[in-house]
């Protein structure tokens, strides 16, 4: 009876048990990398119905951030502006412009202009705006440069683990009062050291939760 | 073998290839790793979201407008002076109500919501030269002709409430207590203009550069 197998079979199993660890290693790899809002919501910019440019309202001209998301101090969520915001300038500035008609339709008929949300967390996160701003967590920690952004984008991966790393480290984050607003302002930390963004936290004895309970519920 | 590990490779290149790298700008909506249509009501929960979309409402709104007749629960504002900026004689106030302790943090805040809510416009230091002139911004009035340093603070409250001529309301904005800072800060900008060098305190004339 001749061999069923030549003499090279004998190397196979090895063969295949070292490519499987390859594929695997690649696999997993493949999924750290693609599989994580860093690539799936970072650089999400959609196109927006008005092609409003918070580099030039909020970076050329100033504006503060409150001046439109109105509520933020005082409510979990940070509101969208009403037409009658746009129109506060643009009863005037560029009043004919034809990119402003969605936004003069929604003020003369009250019908809501169709905003694409970019920053969304999922329903179980019950996230709220005002404590983070009034705590000195500033917009630029989760939102990035947004003043220097013509299109918005999603900047930050607004993970669970994103949020941690905050939460566990709340001294490398936290800002003054005065800088929050201020997207190009740094944080105690680089200003003045963590010595003193150690004493910001313990004086307002912020302890920003870690248990499931402090986002979920 | 070999072959098996030029496909593997050629596959790593053709993920890459489709799939790009982290931080691209796109404009679709984004790829969803646990999708909807595989753990429904979890991510997306059948339940209104603050100015979200609803498939319940005609309109797709999930705010929904405040129907004629309903009464606000919040407690009644039936302190004229405070919410309306008038005395009980119906004209405007003069001064600030009594429910207002006019303090050093009142002028804070005031400041604070001044240059949010009122500087784009009116200028920092209420010339009525706010950065949005240079953009087309009709004439905005100064704060410091003879009308409006006389004018009543209640009437500057129903202006900042109600709005007056091309400026809109205000209302949503800025809460009532904050109008009343508003006011309070504006005061001081019309005072400041008229200052004199007597009017600074000894300690702080360095500070200025004057002796």
């Amino acid at each position: 009876m001749s061999n069923i197998f030549p003499k090279s079979a004998n190397k196979l199993p090895l063969q295949i048990i070292t490519y499987l660890v390859v594929l695997g290693g690649v696999v997993t790899a493949g999924a750290t990398y693609y599989m994580t809002p860093k690539y799936t919501r970072v650089g999400y910019a959609p196109v927006q119905p008005v092609p409003y440019s918070h580099a030039l309202h909020a970076g050329q001209l100033g504006i503060d951030c409150r001046y439109c998301h109105s509520n933020i101090e005082k409510s979990g969520v940070a509101n969208l502006p009403t037409a009658q915001t746009c129109m506060n300038c643009h009863n005037q500035v560029k009043k004919d412009s034809p990119l402003l008609a969605v936004v003069r339709h929604s003020f003369e008929t009250g019908e809501a202009v169709p905003w694409v949300k970019i920053h969304q967390t999922p329903d179980y996160v019950y996230f709220n705006h005002a404590i983070h701003v009034n705590r000195g967590v500033s917009c630029v920690e989760c939102h990035g440069k947004i003043n220097e952004m013509d299109v918005v984008a999603h900047a930050k991966p607004l993970s669970m683990g994103f949020c941690l790393d905050c939460h566990r480290d709340p001294a490398s984050h936290v800002r003054e009062k005065a800088d929050i607003y201020n997207l190009d302002s740094q944080t105690i930390a680089e200003k003045s050291g963590f010595a003193a963004a150690h004493k910001f936290l313990t004086d307002r004895n912020i302890k920003p939760p870690q248990s499931c309970s402090g986002c979920h519920r | 073998m070999r072959n098996v590990y030029l496909v593997t490779a050629f596959l790593v290149v053709l993920t890459v290839s489709v799939f790009g790298l982290r931080g691209t700008k796109f404009t679709h909506p984004p790829m969803d790793v646990f999708p909807e249509w595989a753990f429904p009501g979890m991510k997306r929960q059948p339940k209104p979201r603050p100015q979200g979309e609803s498939t319940f409402f005609a309109d797709g709104r999930a705010d929904r407008p405040i129907p004629a007749g309903v009464v606000s629960r919040d407690p009644l504002r039936n302190d004229s002076a405070l919410y309306e900026g008038k005395a009980a004689d119906g004209t405007f106030l003069r001064g600030f109500p009594a429910a207002i302790t006019v303090d050093a943090k009142l002028m804070v805040r005031g400041k604070e919501r001044y240059t949010i809510y009122c500087s784009p416009c009116h200028g920092g230091v209420g010339d009525g030269n706010g950065i949005t002139k240079q953009y087309g911004m009709g004439a905005t009035p100064t704060y410091h002709d003879p009308r409006l340093r006389a004018m009543a603070e209640g009437e500057i409250f129903n202006t900042i409430t109600n709005g007056k001529g091309n400026m809109q309301s205000y209302a949503d904005k800025v809460l009532p207590e904050d109008r009343w800072a508003v006011i309070l800060y504006v005061r001081a900008l019309q005072r400041a203009q008229t200052g004199t060098v007597a009017d600074v305190p000894e300690a702080h004339k360095s500070e200025l550069g004057i002796k």
